[in-house]
C-alpha cells in the first residue's frame, strides 16, 4: 500500500523541482509584469495600481509602428531563411553522402560564435568603406554617397543570419527522415522529378518547415540587436521600444503593457500556424501518446 | 531527361541494386537542375560561413580608430595580448562561472522533469508538456522583463546570482526536451531486468537508466552552457552592475570595438571547432569499426 502510494507520488516529485522554477522565475514574472502593466505613475511620481487599462490602448498607438516593422522585418527573415534554407538543407539530406556531418555542422558553425559578434562582424562586411559597399560602389550598384548599413536591408539581413541555423536544422531533420522509397514510389508511378517533389517530398517536410518558420520568426520578432547594431532609429522594432522603455527611460507600465501585446500576438501566431500546418509534434505530444 | 530517369529505379531494382539507395543515385546526374541546385546550396553556406571567416581575419587587423571595422594591416598585438582591455577578463570569467552554474542546475532539474514526463502516466502530463513548451515561444524581452518586474517589485539587487536564476529558467525548457527526445525510444525492458534481477530502484537508475541516457543529458548540458555563454538579452535587463562577455560587446560596441573582442571570439570559436570535430572523429571511428565488425553478416 505505502509502495503505491509512494510510486504514485514519484512523477510528481521528480517535476516538483524543474516546475516549481519555471512557476517561480517564469509563471508568477508573469504575474508581476501584469499587475505592472497595470500601474500609473511615472518613475519619479512613483507607480500606483488602478487597473490603468489604457497603458494597452496607449502602447497600441503608439508604437505601431515598431510593431507592425517588428512582424515585417521577422516575416521577411523568415521567408529568406527557408529561401536560403530548404535548399541546403535538401542537399546535405539527399546528396550530402559522406560528407553530411561535415556539412551540418558548417550550419551550426555560426552558433560557436557569439551571437553580437556575429552581428557586430555584419557590421564591418557591410561598413561604409568596407570591401562590399566599395564594390557595389564602383559596379554602380550602390550610388556615390549610398550605404548598406543603417538600412532596412542591413537590419534584415542581419537577423536572417543569425537566425538561419534554427530554420534549416527542422528543415534537416524532416528532410532526413523521409523514406527513400517514398520518393522512389513517386518515380516508378512515373512522376516528374517536380511533381515528386511537390507531392511527396513537400508535403512529408512540412513539419520541419513549421518548426523552422517558428523557431526563426518568434526570436526574430522579439529581437532588438540588430536593429540597434545594424539599423538606426528608422529601423526599430518593438523589442527595442520595450527594452528602452525598461532599462532606460523606466516606464515600466508602457515597457510591460508591450511585452504583453508581443507575448499575445506571439502565441496565437504559434497556436494558429501550428492548426494551419495540423502537426502536434511541435508540442512533443504525438509521439508520446502512441 | 525526367522521361529517361523515371524507369530507371525498376532496372536498378532488377539488377539487384537496394531499392533504399535509388533516389540519392539518381540525383548524382548532372543535369543543370543538379548543378545548380549544389551551386545554390553552396552559396548559402558560404553566407553562414563568411561572417565567421570575418572574425577571423579580423582579429589580426592593427585598426586606425577605434572600431575594429575596416581592414588596416596584419599584427599579432591582439592575439599577444587578448586580455588588454579593461575588464574583458572579468567579463569572460563572469560569462564562464554563470554558464557552469546554470549548466549544472537546469541539466538536474531538467533530466528530473524529463524522466517524469516520459516514464509515468499522471494527470495533468498534457497541460505540464504545454507549460515547458510556453517559455520557448517567449520572446527573450518578454522573458527578461517579467524576471526583472519580479526583481524589482520585490526588491531584489540584480547581479550575478539573478543572472545564473534567469539561466536556468530559460535553459530548463531546452534541457527537458532535449533529455525527453532521447528517453522516447527508451527500451524499458531493460529496467525490468534490472529489477528482475534484484537491482532496487536507485541501483536500476544509476547503473541501468542513467547510462542509458546520458548522451541525451550530455547534449542538453552543453546545450544549456552555449545557450547561457550566449545570451545577452534575458542577461541585459536582470544584470545589475555585473558584466558578461556579451553585456561587455554591447558596452563596447557603442564607443569601440577593439580587436581583441575579435581575438576572444575566434579563441572560443577554435575551442568549441575543435571539441566538435574531435567528436564528430570519435563517433566515425566508432562507427567505421562497428561496420568491420558486421560486415560478414550483411554480405
Amino acid at each position: 500500500m505505502a509502495a503505491r502510494l509512494r510510486k504514485a507520488g514519484l512523477p510528481y516529485a521528480l517535476l516538483i523541482p524543474g516546475l516549481g522554477w519555471l512557476a517561480i522565475f517564469f509563471a508568477i514574472p508573469l504575474l508581476y509584469m501584469l499587475f505592472e502593466s497595470l500601474k500609473q505613475g511615472t518613475i519619479d511620481t512613483g507607480f500606483i495600481f488602478n487597473w490603468e487599462f489604457s497603458n494597452y490602448t496607449n502602447a497600441l498607438s503608439d508604437f505601431s509602428e515598431q510593431f507592425l516593422r517588428s512582424f515585417e522585418y521577422a516575416g521577411l527573415a523568415t521567408l529568406f531563411a527557408l529561401i536560403i534554407g530548404y535548399p541546403l538543407a535538401y542537399v546535405i539530406a539527399f546528396r550530402g553522402g559522406r560528407w553530411r556531418n561535415a556539412l551540418l555542422l558548417a550550419v551550426i558553425v555560426p552558433f560557436f560564435v557569439t551571437y553580437l559578434i556575429r552581428t557586430l562582424s555584419w557590421e564591418t562586411i557591410l561598413s561604409d568603406s568596407g570591401f562590399v559597399s566599395d564594390t557595389l560602389r564602383t559596379v554602380g550598384v550602390l550610388s556615390e554617397g549610398g550605404r548598406l548599413l543603417d538600412t532596412t536591408f542591413s537590419v534584415v539581413a542581419g537577423i536572417t543570419y543569425n537566425f538561419l541555423p534554427f530554420m534549416i536544422l527542422p528543415l534537416y531533420a524532416s528532410l532526413e527522415r523521409i523514406d527513400p522509397r517514398m520518393l522512389e514510389a513517386g518515380y516508378d508511378l512515373y512522376g516528374r522529378r517536380r511533381d515528386v517533389f511537390l507531392r511527396v517530398t513537400l508535403p512529408l517536410s512540412m513539419p520541419g518547415v513549421v518548426a523552422g518558420t517558428l523557431l526563426t520568426f518568434i526570436p526574430a520578432a522579439g529581437d532588438f540587436i540588430n536593429a540597434e547594431l545594424l539599423g538606426t532609429p528608422n529601423q526599430y522594432m518593438i523589442g527595442n521600444v520595450i527594452q528602452s522603455r525598461y532599462l532606460e527611460v523606466a516606464d515600466y507600465p508602457t515597457a510591460a503593457a508591450l511585452s504583453f501585446i508581443l507575448m499575445a500576438l506571439m502565441l496565437a501566431i504559434v497556436v494558429l500556424w501550428a492548426r494551419v500546418a495540423g502537426t502536434e509534434a511541435l508540442l512533443g505530444t504525438e509521439r508520446e501518446r502512441r | 531527361m525526367e522521361a529517361r530517369t523515371a524507369p530507371a529505379p525498376t532496372a536498378q531494382r532488377e539488377a539487384g541494386v537496394p531499392a533504399a539507395r535509388g533516389p540519392r543515385d539518381r540525383h548524382r546526374g548532372g543535369s543543370l537542375l543538379d548543378l545548380g541546385l549544389n551551386f545554390y546550396a553552396l552559396l548559402a553556406l558560404v553566407y553562414l560561413l563568411v561572417p565567421i571567416a570575418v572574425i577571423l581575419v579580423f582579429s589580426f587587423n592593427d585598426p586606425r580608430g577605434r572600431f575594429n571595422f575596416i581592414w588596416e594591416e596584419f599584427s599579432l598585438d591582439a592575439w599577444g595580448d587578448p586580455f588588454g582591455v579593461p575588464g574583458i577578463r572579468e567579463a569572460l570569467v563572469n560569462s564562464i562561472e554563470i554558464a557552469a552554474l546554470s549548466t549544472l542546475a537546469a541539466t538536474a532539474l531538467g533530466t528530473l522533469t524529463a524522466l517524469a514526463l516520459v516514464r509515468y502516466e499522471f494527470r495533468g502530463r498534457a497541460p505540464i508538456n504545454f507549460f515547458i513548451f510556453i517559455p520557448l515561444a517567449t520572446p527573450e524581452v518578454v522573458l527578461g522583463a517579467a524576471l526583472l518586474s519580479l526583481f524589482l517589485n520585490n526588491a531584489v539587487a540584480t547581479g550575478f546570482g539573478t543572472i545564473v536564476i534567469a539561466h536556468i529558467m530559460f535553459s530548463l525548457s531546452f534541457v527537458i526536451i532535449t533529455v525527453r527526445s532521447r528517453l522516447i525510444g527508451f527500451d524499458r525492458s531493460l529496467e525490468e531486468a534490472a529489477q528482475d534481477l534484484g537491482a532496487t530502484p536507485w541501483q536500476t537508475f544509476r547503473l541501468v537508466t542513467l547510462p542509458l541516457i546520458m548522451p541525451g543529458v550530455l547534449s542538453a548540458a552543453l546545450l544549456a552552457f552555449a545557450l547561457s555563454v550566449d545570451d545577452f538579452v534575458i542577461t541585459n535587463f536582470n544584470a545589475g552592475s555585473t558584466v558578461t562577455f556579451p553585456l561587455f560587446i554591447w558596452g563596447a560596441a557603442r564607443v569601440a570595438v577593439p580587436p581583441q573582442i575579435y581575438v576572444i571570439a575566434s579563441m572560443i570559436f577554435l575551442f568549441t571547432l575543435a571539441m566538435m570535430l574531435l567528436t564528430v572523429w570519435q563517433q566515425r571511428r566508432a562507427e567505421r569499426m562497428a561496420a568491420v565488425r558486421s560486415e560478414p553478416e550483411e554480405a
